[in-house]
Formats: structure tokens, sequence, C-alpha cells
């Protein structure tokens, strides 16, 4: 009888140690996967974006990347960069960008908030490239006319000397179109990237008196989104911009 | 959401509208006739009715940001929608001394959206549009004066300017009183650009007048004094370039419009 009770105590004390180690153990998986959920989306987004920058197959190519100059930081200068660059438009636009958000070697000459990730990177049939970014693009970048706009021209020349199908950019912020980048800077229209008006279609010029607006112009500094405009459904009335149409863009890559 | 407001052409002002259907022939079309339909953000109710001298009368001044929004925020606790208010207030006074009339798009520390804020200059005959903003980079003690860059022509037959590039037909007016107000900025603020730079500006792009945005460096300054110091010198090279402008803004009489 009395060796039952000490065998059964044994396994008692057995099991409360067993249970304390497995105990150390869950916290740390609690606080290890706590930690995970505190990577807020996009950190974790920009991840998963980062590989593609470091694609070695591809070939070799000098990138011309615009960030501020040190002679002056109210101006951009152009710096070359050795990137392995793809021959798809949008997979290097999207390597172009990233590369551009990493920033150069002095930080002090970034242009972009080192937080801001691209999300993704679209080119409809028209030329026009759609650069989605996330949240941190608007919300970490210094206020005022100045930065914002030095921001948006270290894009669109990055793009121009990189990517020459690019005509002109949009820019989302997670996917919407919003009014100004950070206050000032007005992100509704399109920046003009590479203005090739022979690759243009025929511009829509219909003289309907109905729909005066929609008439779309040749090349300007700032273009108003046409209306209605090749399929490219940019701004569906009042709700966020989809953009998910793969029939309508097949110039877009496929997802990898 | 911004798209119906976009598409809702909108007849701004029948004044300055005139200087360019005189050139069209369209000209006949009374634009006074379309705008009680058209949809055209409220007037604010401060902006007092003025007389219809021709020229230049009023200038609209525009403090950036305010309410919850502080615009761009310096170490030493310099908040921008607090230094753009003591620059109006003193370049109000500066304009008033020339002889201007003067509207503030905020009285207080209040953040009308940037439609409200146009609203305030299209709803006048007459008027120039000055934006007050301090920059959180650039040359502290430099000052930069912006114009909106190129929107394709708003004019489509119908006589109507579309709200969402009322901007577009004043942009070489702009040009003029941007480069006045740089010039006597330049001369005063030394390393401040000789002419005004252009940049795609919500703010400018739906105000139907001359319209441009000062843009003061910075609010990164160790002591809030280097910045306070600026602010006479800008208010003063503000109205003086407007009041050398006054002459080049000429408003051609428009037959039928107005009473």
């Amino acid at each position: 009888m009395k060796r039952w009770r000490n065998l059964w105590v044994g396994v008692l004390a057995l099991t409360v140690l067993a249970a304390g180690l497995y105990f150390r153990a869950l916290r740390r998986h609690v606080k290890t996967t706590a930690k995970l959920q505190q990577q807020s989306e996009e950190q974790a987004r920009r991840e998963l974006t980062q590989p593609i920058t470091a694609n070695s197959g591809e070939p070799m190519v000098k990138a011309k990347l615009f960030w501020a100059s040190a002679a002056n930081d109210s101006t951009l200068a152009p710096v070359t960069v050795d990137l392995p660059l793809s021959s798809d438009p949008v997979v290097r636009a999207k390597q172009v960008l990233n590369t551009l958000l990493a920033g150069p070697v002095d930080a002090d000459l970034r242009t972009l908030p080192p937080d801001a990730a691209l999300l993704e990177f679209y080119l409809l049939p028209d030329g026009t490239g759609v650069a989605d970014f996330s949240e941190a693009l608007g919300t970490s970048i210094p206020s005022g006319i100045e930065s914002e706009q030095l921001a948006v021209d270290s894009i669109t020349k990055t793009l121009a000397a990189n990517v020459p199908e690019v005509q002109r950019l949009r820019i989302l912020i997670h996917g919407q179109e919003v009014d100004t980048l950070a206050g000032h800077l007005d992100l509704t229209g399109t920046f003009p990237v590479n203005p090739h008006p022979a690759l243009l279609k025929s511009p829509p010029s219909k003289s309907a008196p109905a729909q005066p607006v929609s008439q779309s112009t040749a090349p300007a500094a700032f273009e108003r989104p046409p209306a209605e405009s090749n399929g490219s459904k940019l701004t569906p009335a009042g709700a966020a911009v989809k953009l998910t149409g793969p029939a309508q863009t097949p110039e877009r890559a496929p997802k990898s | 959401m911004r798209l119906p407001l976009s598409l809702a052409v909108v007849a701004l002002l029948p004044l300055p509208l005139a200087a360019l259907l005189s050139a069209g022939p369209q000209s006949s079309a009374p634009p006074s006739a379309a705008s009680p339909q058209t949809a055209a953000p409220p007037a604010p109710q401060n902006a007092a009715p003025v007389a219809q001298r021709s020229g230049l009368n009023i200038v609209v001044l525009d403090p950036g940001h305010g309410g919850t929004d502080s615009g761009a925020r310096g170490t030493a606790g310099i908040r921008e929608s607090e230094i753009v208010m003591d620059l109006a207030a003193q370049t109000k006074q500066a304009l008033e001394a020339q002889g201007f009339q003067v509207l503030l798009t905020r009285q207080g520390n209040d953040n009308p959206s940037f439609d409200d804020r146009s609203a305030m200059a299209n709803a006048q005959r007459g008027a120039v549009f000055v934006s007050l903003h301090v920059a959180s980079t650039g040359l502290a003690g430099t000052v930069r004066v912006y114009v909106n860059s190129d929107l394709p022509s708003a004019f489509d037959g119908t006589g109507l300017i579309p709200w969402d590039r009322a901007q577009a037909p004043f942009l070489p007016l702009s040009h003029k009183l941007g480069d006045f107000v740089q010039g006597f900025l330049s001369d005063r603020f030394k390393g401040s650009p000789a002419n005004a730079q252009t940049a795609a500006l919500r703010q400018l792009r739906t105000t139907a007048a001359p319209a441009i945005a000062v843009e003061v460096s910075s609010v990164i300054v160790e002591d809030r004094a280097e910045l306070e110091h600026m602010v006479p010198g800008v208010a003063d090279a503000i109205a003086r370039g407007v009041a050398a402008f006054r002459p080049v803004y000429v408003v051609p009489a428009m037959p039928g419009a107005g009473p």
C-alpha cells in the first residue's frame, strides 16, 4: 500500500514538473506569436515584396536611381546602381522602385520614408503605370510642398530612366485614390513619366456636349483622369479603386 | 467619392471666365444663366459682396492646415498651422496698407476643406489666392513660391469651367503673380529661388483665380524666434508682389456678364 502511494506521489511530481516545463515553452510561444502579430501587415507584405529585387537570374543592368542631391538636398541627383533588372516592365518597375525605397548609401539623401513599401505595380494598356504604396508613404514623409514634390519626382524620374513603357504614373495609397500625399501634393491625377505621343492611342475626343469634362487632351504636366478611357477602370465612383481585371490588363505580369 | 464632384461642371465665377470666353466663338453663351443649376460648393458666409470694380481688389489668404491637422511639426514644438496664422495676420495688414481687401480662409484653429478654401476665392471677382505654408525641409531662412503645374485645358465650348481643373485658365496669370512675389522674397531672403516653381498642388487646382502657394523653410529650426523673425519680411514681400501684379491683372469687360 505504501509502495503504491509513493509511486503515485512520484507520478504526480513528474507530471507537475512536465507541466512546468511545458508552461514555460508555452509562454515563450505565446510571446513570439504576440511579437509576430505586432508586426504590421505592411511590414509583412514588405518582406514578401523584397525578394523581388534580389532576383539573381536577371542580367545586371546599370539602373539610374534618383535620390536627393548631396550638394543641394532640394534637388534630385541620379545615382547609377548595378541591378539585376527584368525585361518585363512591371517586374522591372517593382525592382527599381523597391531599390529606390530601400534608399541610398547616405540615408540623409532618402526621398521616401524608410518604412514605406510598394504594395503593387500595374501597367495599363494605355501606358499608365499605377504604383500602389503603403500608408507610410503619406504618413511618414515630412509634410511640405518641397518634400512631397521631391518624393514624387524621385519616383517618376526613376521610372522614366529605367522603364520606358511607363508613360505616366498614378500613385495610390493602399489601393485607394487619395487627395494628397501628405496634405499638399495632388495625387488625384497622373504624373508624366515618358511622354510618347506616338504610342498613345487616338484620344477619345468625343465631342458629346453632355459630357464635356471627359475630353482627353495632349499629355500635360498633370493630367486629370479621363472619365471614360480605354477600359482602364481606375475610378469607380465613390469606391476603392479596383484594379483587378486580368482580362483587361494583359500586360500585367503574373504574380509570383 | 471624388469623381461625382469632378464630373460636376461648375460655373465658377463670371468675370475671369468672361476673359476667356470673349476669346472664343461661344462668347454669347450666358454663363450666368447656367450657374444657378450647378453644384458649386457654397461660398462661405463671410465672403462679403464686393463692389464690382474692374481689376484686382481682393486677396484671399489661405493659412494652410488647422484644426487637428497641425501641418509640419518641428523639433522645437513648432507647428505649421500656428506660424501660418501669424503670417496671415501680418500679410493681411501689409496688403490692407496697399489698399486691398483681404479675406482669410480660416479665422481660428479650424480646418476647412480644400474646396471650401478655393470656394472663397472662386466666389469673388478680381481676387487672387495666396496659400501660406511652412516646410519641414529646405534651407532655413529661404522662401519658395509655387504655381500649379500644367493642367489640361478646361474649356469645352459650354462656357463652364470644371471645378476640378478650375486653375487651368488662370495658370499664366498665376505664373506672373508667382514671379513677382518670388522676386521680392529672393531679394530679402538670400538663397531663395529667383522664380516661382511649379508643383501639382491640390489647393491651387480648384482655385479659379490667380493662385500661388508660399512655403517658408522650415519648422526644423533650433529656435522658434528664427521663424518668427522671417514673418514680417515674408508678409511685406507678398504684399509688394501682389501690388506689383495688380496692373497686370486686367479683367476684360464681359458682355452680358453680371448685373
